[in-house]
């Protein structure tokens, strides 16, 4: 399904292609700022995230082809020198980020003209490629403290993104100051536990904490050490009950930037939670066993119920597709938690299409609000009669995320359950199933108020939103329907990161 | 023509309707035109099918690996290819139905109307078809969400509030049981094929057999097992075609035909007879049989009186099938194409009386048969048939089904089909009669028409053809049990 981009590159580009999926945002975004005209900005962005996601594509096919790609920074070997890595399970999520990043940037176009002032606009992109390129980094370094770095140039971006929302409603400022104050915690307890783990095994690089962990397993410094990493990623991924950021930053941001976030940037957290969970540490220690069973199933569990229920009692959509995110990382929580390969899969594969689902979902809502100005349920009543195009994508996305089959999120729903079952969770199974009918309840009353409602006279002047938008929310949507016929693609994607997991990539 | 292109050619079919429909959106009458080749196409390649299949040919489609070792498969065997003759075949009496009375009642929004309709028979197709379980699911999913719209049709509160009841009940039921049982199904036994003798049989201990079963019972929400029931009397709420073909023929059928379906192919008559489960499900079928025929007997408006009256006659098939021998699955199965021929009749008089006087209670029907003399008789003879009396279809389904309680040794199966006779008289036969009677003795007066000329002559052929269908599957009785039994032939 892929053509080949590999061999299209020339071959001192191959060596290089790591370093140059961050390397070409980072060096274009001051150079953005700079822009007197905020079109060139946007132009060179579009310019700096396409190349991004064809040197993923690429990297991708040579990790297919040759197994994991190591590069060293600088010319300095690891473990000492800092190490770009990228693997099955990497690879992935890097194809993900930026073939999101490219149909975000085209969304972007239509929507910042509204929601952002003109002198504001350049430097609103500059940060977009600054998170970008931190998202990026975080996805491809094989080096735990620069994973931290990477962490915090997204994610200071992301402050600046949803602040930039504080000119059209102020209650981003607050959205963004307490994201802003969650998400350092997050980033200070993450790197508390790196630098236990730096304490106790000598050593930053991924791979070569790996091999020396085991032998001090079980001393106190590391059961620290993994404590604050978990619970500093898991702020970041918007794990219950440290959610509490996410609701408000996703409400009161820029429509462009609650798409982009939803789709990224919980998502990339979620792969480093993955990264350190899976192959820093192991499945196989006993303290982490007991991390997975005690802790993160039943908060998975919970958020899947309780985040779902908030969810149904919304009445801002925003707000609601908020809830439904946290009640999704769930889900993919739950199949991370089971610590199997077949689970692991199933939740990347979850991660991937709840990243075409929600990016769909805000773009779409985003479409009408365009014309529109609220994004409350109420005022949302039979909008379809003014924009088919638009709610027609919503439509379908909406019932991806309630997993009906024809969608990709039907195919995913149906691979957790699976995974649940082999090891016979029955319990997930039943948490995940009445979360399913709870998502039935939030998304059918959306979709009955935008297809069947009456319209008033405000919806009467509703427009269909412009082309700029229409083309990414279909490509995605399309993704869905395509997925939910054919996955065999994705799932052969997250197979071979579950195998990376849980063997080191050996076949 | 190749047996994959006909299982292609079927599904695409409706899928063409539906998008030809919305491209002559402009042109009413091409619009409706090519609803009508299209089901009369529909109808031949099913004839085909259902003529090959009786042949003993092995008609099969496969996709590729999806993913997870999931296929999309189509099978036929004489169940399935009953199905979809019954189906496409009232879907062209329906469809000239609908067009005398959506122009009758000048609805609105009628291209949304056929384009869904399309829909709803291409997911009625898929589910006869499947070849396996998870394909059958996905099926039964597109005729759940197609025929959504279909029921909010009017767009005011009240079938707003319909549709919203409709919708949750159908994928609340599939997704939180039906879809467990599926995965569960394909946990144990690595696959979701439907074999001969049961995918299950000899992998399931009794318990956990039982759990499945009622997964399975429940988690079919269109077969309208009491307690979840309720969204077919609050389906009723669209227009009456809508009603005639779906919620008493495409939606319902193909709930019971996953009942039945999954009775002999997953479970396997065998296992089931075995199982703790299939008494409770059997109880809880009469349980429904009986309770909603004592409410459709309160039911003064007719189409929910009949709504209740379908509810209680799809758990004829369920008890059929859980009496788990041969002839109670065939009993099950004849109810499905029987109980089809005369409900849509019903619900067709039902409409054609709402577009001619815009009555909806039973109680301000008297003495209007005189009126519409072809109406009530055909509504008569459809009773009838529902009621068991020969020489109507109805009777052989209720016959058989007697046989094989008799041959379970459920005695009290029979009482109840007894009680459900007795029940059926009480509330169709008045129905007809009182419209025959004269009229009230203190108004002394018909209600008039509406409608100038009283009903259409395109709602009143298709209910005519119906009512007569009912006599003929009386006589016709013996090629149906003959192409079905195969199904139940391994048995001894």
């Amino acid at each position: 399904m892929l053509i080949d981009v590999l061999s299209l590159l020339p071959e001192s580009w191959v060596r290089h292609l790591p370093v140059l999926v961050v390397l070409g945002p980072m060096l274009l975004s001051p150079i953005c700022a700079a822009m007197p005209k905020w079109r060139i900005a946007w132009a060179l962005a579009l310019f700096g995230i396409i190349t991004s996601s064809v040197f993923a594509f690429a990297l991708l096919q040579d990790v297919m082809a040759h197994g994991r790609v190591s590069y060293a920074l600088g010319g300095w070997a690891p473990p000492l020198g800092i190490e770009f890595a990228a693997d099955m399970l990497n690879a992935p999520v890097l194809v993900l980020v930026s073939v999101i990043g490219v149909l975000a940037t085209i969304f972007a176009m239509p929507t910042i003209v509204q929601d952002i002032n003109e002198e504001k606009r350049s430097l609103f992109l500059s940060a977009y490629l600054l998170c970008f390129a931190g998202l990026m980094g975080v996805a491809i370094t094989g080096d735990a403290f620069n994973l931290f770095v990477f962490l915090e140039i997204s994610s200071i971006s992301t402050y600046v993104l949803v602040a930039i929302g504080g000119s059209r409603d102020r209650r981003a400022f607050t959205a963004a100051y307490n994201y802003l104050i969650m998400g350092s915690l997050g980033a200070t307890f993450y790197v508390i536990g790196i630098g236990f783990l730096y304490a106790a095994t000598g050593t930053l690089n991924m791979a070569d904490m790996a091999s020396r962990i085991p032998e001090v397993a079980d001393s106190k410094t590391i059961h620290a050490g993994f404590a604050f990493i978990v619970a500093g990623l898991a702020l970041k991924a918007a794990m219950f009950p440290l959610h509490q950021w996410l609701p408000n930053a996703y409400t009161y941001s820029p429509s462009f930037v609650t798409v982009f976030l939803s789709a990224t940037a919980t998502k990339v957290a979620f792969y480093a939670l993955v990264r350190l969970l899976f192959s820093v540490f192991s499945p196989e220690l006993e303290f982490q066993q007991v991390v997975f069973t005690w802790v993160l199933a039943p908060m998975a569990a919970v958020a899947a119920i309780a985040c779902s229920f908030q969810a149904v009692f919304q009445t801002n959509i925003k707000r609601m597709l908020a809830y439904s995110s946290v009640a999704q990382v769930g889900y993919m929580l739950m199949g991370l938690s089971l610590a199997s390969a077949a689970g692991l899969s199933a939740s990347m594969f979850h991660m991937i299409n709840h990243a075409l689902m929600k990016g769909a979902l805000f773009m779409a809502v985003a479409g009408v609000v365009m014309s529109l100005g609220s994004s409350q349920l109420k005022d949302f009543a039979g909008v379809a009669r003014k924009a088919p195009w638009t709610a027609t994508a919503l439509g379908i996305s909406a019932l991806s995320l309630v997993g009906v089959p024809l969608t990709a999120g039907f195919l995913s729903k149906v691979a957790l359950f699976q995974a649940a079952l082999m090891q016979d969770w029955w319990w997930a199974v039943v948490v995940l199933a009445i979360s399913s009918v709870l998502a039935v309840l939030y998304v059918g009353r959306m979709l009955e108020t935008v297809f069947f409602k009456t319209p008033g006279p405000a919806q009467l002047q509703v427009k269909e939103a412009p082309l700029m938008l229409l083309i990414p929310l279909w490509v995605l949507a399309l993704g869905s329907i395509y997925f939910g016929l054919d996955a065999s693609f994705i799932t052969s994607l997250t197979d071979g990161a579950a195998n990376v997991a849980f063997s080191g990539g050996q076949p | 023509m190749s047996n994959e292109l006909l299982i292609s050619l079927i599904l695409l079919i409706p899928l063409l309707v539906a998008g030809a429909v919305l491209a002559l959106n402009s042109i009413p009458d091409v619009r409706e035109a090519a609803t009508l080749v299209g089901a009369g196409a529909l109808f031949i390649l099913c004839t085909v099918l259902a003529i090959r299949t009786g042949s003993g040919q092995e008609i099969a489609l496969e996709s590729p690996d999806i993913a997870l070792g999931l296929t999309f498969a189509f099978k036929l065997e004489p169940l399935g290819a009953m199905f979809a003759m019954i189906a496409s075949g009232l879907w062209i009496l329906n469809s000239l139905y609908s067009i005398g009375y959506m122009r009758g009642s000048r609805e609105r929004n009628q291209t949304r109307f056929y384009v869904c309709f399309g829909l709803a028979l291409f997911g009625a197709m898929g589910v006869a078809m499947a070849g396996n379980l998870f394909t059958l699911f996905v099926f039964y999913e597109v005729l759940t969400l197609s025929t959504y719209p279909l029921v909010a049709h009017k767009g005011d509160e009240n079938a707003r509030r319909g549709a919203r009841i409709y919708l949750l009940t159908l994928l609340g039921t599939s997704i939180g049981f039906l879809l467990m049982a599926v995965v569960w199904t394909f946990a144990i036994a690595g696959n979701l094929d439907f074999v001969e003798g049961g995918l299950l049989a000899g992998k399931v201990g009794p318990a956990l057999g039982s759990v499945l079963l009622l997964l399975f019972a429940f988690g079919v929400g269109k077969a309208a097992l009491m307690p979840f029931h309720f969204w077919l009397p609050n389906a009723m709420v669209a227009p009456t075609p809508v009603s005639a073909l779906l919620h008493a023929v495409a939606v319902v059928k193909a709930g019971v035909f996953t009942i039945l379906k999954v009775s002999v192919y997953i479970f396997g008559l065998d296992l089931l007879s075995a199982l703790p489960g299939t008494e409770i499900v059997m109880w809880v079928g009469c349980f429904t049989i009986v309770v909603a025929s004592l409410i459709a007997l309160t039911k003064d408006n007719l189409k929910a009186r009949l709504a209740y009256s379908t509810v209680s006659q799809l758990s004829y098939v369920t008890v059929g099938a859980m009496l788990a021998n041969t002839a109670g699955a065939s009993g099950a199965a004849l109810q499905i194409a029987m109980h089809a021929m005369a409900k849509i009749t019903l619900f067709m008089c039902a409409g054609a009386i709402y577009v001619a006087t815009g009555k909806t209670e039973i109680s301000q029907m008297r003495g209007l048969g005189r009126r519409m003399p072809i109406v009530f008789t055909c509504f008569l003879i459809a009773s009838l048939s529902i009621i068991g009396v020969p020489p109507l279809g109805g009777s052989w389904a209720k016959y058989e089904l007697m046989q094989g309680a008799v041959d379970a040794d459920h005695i009290y199966v029979v009482y109840v089909l007894i009680a459900s006779t007795l029940l059926n008289v009480a509330y169709l036969l008045p129905i007809a009669l009182l419209g025959l009677m004269p009229p009230n003795a203190d108004t002394l007066e018909v209600a008039g028409f509406k409608r100038p000329g009283g009903a259409p002559f395109l709602t009143v052929l298709p209910l005519a053809i119906t009512a007569t269908g009912c006599f003929v599957l009386f006589f016709g009785v013996d090629v149906i049990s003959d192409f079905i039994s195969p199904v139940f032939g391994a048995r001894p």
